[in-house]
């Protein structure tokens, strides 16, 4: 029975669904530290609602291409297929999709802690987990906020740098991990996720 | 492909539903930390040393956590206070490629040594990374 309630939050991509009461908790205590200035000093609170209410204005927009990104890069591709061609005889090819997946990866990065545990028990390379967690620093659907804050220009000129280090910072896994075993599944603690 | 559709609008919306409480709350709290603190503050941890500016960036975006497009929110807002590039860049990358918080989480299932050159290398990489995207955009001749 526990089985089948877990498989139900299982996704088809292999990853939990996150519907973590966290965002709403968050804005509830932002809104209570907003209270509590305001009952000090309503002026402090009223100009912060002011600078906040013209960020907002501004950043509308871009949130909502954001959103419409999300919902195409869900549609079209799906992680758990290019994931299973990341084995460790992939060659050039798996160091691309290594950073290909790591790019279209969304959700928080603990929820794929374990699919990546579980594909390098069945061989994939480690440059190559390492590239992929790497690669979760570029964010395709959220490109068009990082444009918006610092331009075209940085944004290509960071991607870039962010794939070659990519890499790199997979080199220095492997080479760090050595021969060092793989967790297995009856060695995991379970432990409470930040 | 109508269930793919709706599948893929599910999860979007449920996305969004995450998303926007986070990003509301981030950009509050910004909004009053700007109103709060004189910009001169920030000079005491960001004070122009193109060194030891994207290492505080970088030290602050590893014991962040969360979405990626909320550092870029915090970032953008930073740098609009006159706060380095370098300094905002180590942040971003930082934020999104170390996890302090979810170190013994990624210890315990991807193993020690990796979890831990995984780390190490991305905090050092992202000064790294910010020195040198700084140099290429002041040779390219700045942010388009």
């Amino acid at each position: 029975m526990k089985q089948e309630e877990g498989a139900k939050k299982e996704k088809g991509n292999g990853k939990k669904e996150n519907n973590s009461r966290f965002p709403v908790i968050f804005l509830g205590v932002v809104v209570g530290i907003y209270c509590i200035v305001a009952m000090m000093d309503t002026t402090i609170a009223i100009r912060a609602l002011e600078t906040f209410g013209g960020i907002l204005r501004q950043i509308i927009p871009v949130l909502i291409l954001v959103f419409v990104l999300m919902f195409v890069i869900d549609l079209l591709i799906k992680p758990k297929t290019i994931a299973k061609h990341l084995g460790s005889k992939s060659g050039l090819t798996g160091w691309f999709i290594a950073i290909i997946a790591g790019i279209i990866a969304t959700g928080p990065v603990y929820v794929w802690y374990s699919m990546l545990a579980d594909f390098r028990e069945k061989g994939m390379r480690t440059a190559l987990a390492g590239v992929f967690l790497y690669m979760r620093s570029v964010k395709l659907p959220f490109m068009p906020v990082m444009i918006y804050y610092f331009g075209g220009l940085y944004t290509a000129v960071l991607t870039i740098y962010l794939i070659v280090f990519s890499v790199v910072v997979g080199l220095v896994c492997e080479a760090a991990v050595g021969k060092e075993e793989i967790p297995t599944s009856m060695d995991k603690k379970p432990e409470k996720m930040p | 492909m109508n269930m793919d559709i709706r599948a893929s609008g599910k999860k979007t919306y449920q996305s969004v539903l995450q998303v926007i409480p986070q990003i509301l709350g981030i950009l509050l709290l910004v909004s009053l930390l700007l109103t709060v603190i004189p910009p001169e503050w920030y000079g005491i941890i960001f004070s122009g040393r193109p060194i030891a500016d994207p290492i505080a960036g970088a030290a602050m975006g590893s014991v962040a956590a969360g979405n990626p497009v909320t550092s870029y929110v915090i970032g953008g807002e930073l740098l609009n206070t006159g706060i380095s590039l370098t300094a905002v860049t180590a942040f971003i990358i930082a934020w999104v490629t170390v996890g302090v918080i979810q170190l013994p989480v990624e210890m315990n299932i991807l193993g020690k040594r990796f979890a831990i050159a995984r780390n190490i290398c991305g905090f050092i990489f992202a000064i790294l990374i910010a020195i040198l995207t700084e140099v290429t955009l002041s040779l390219l001749g700045g942010i388009l």
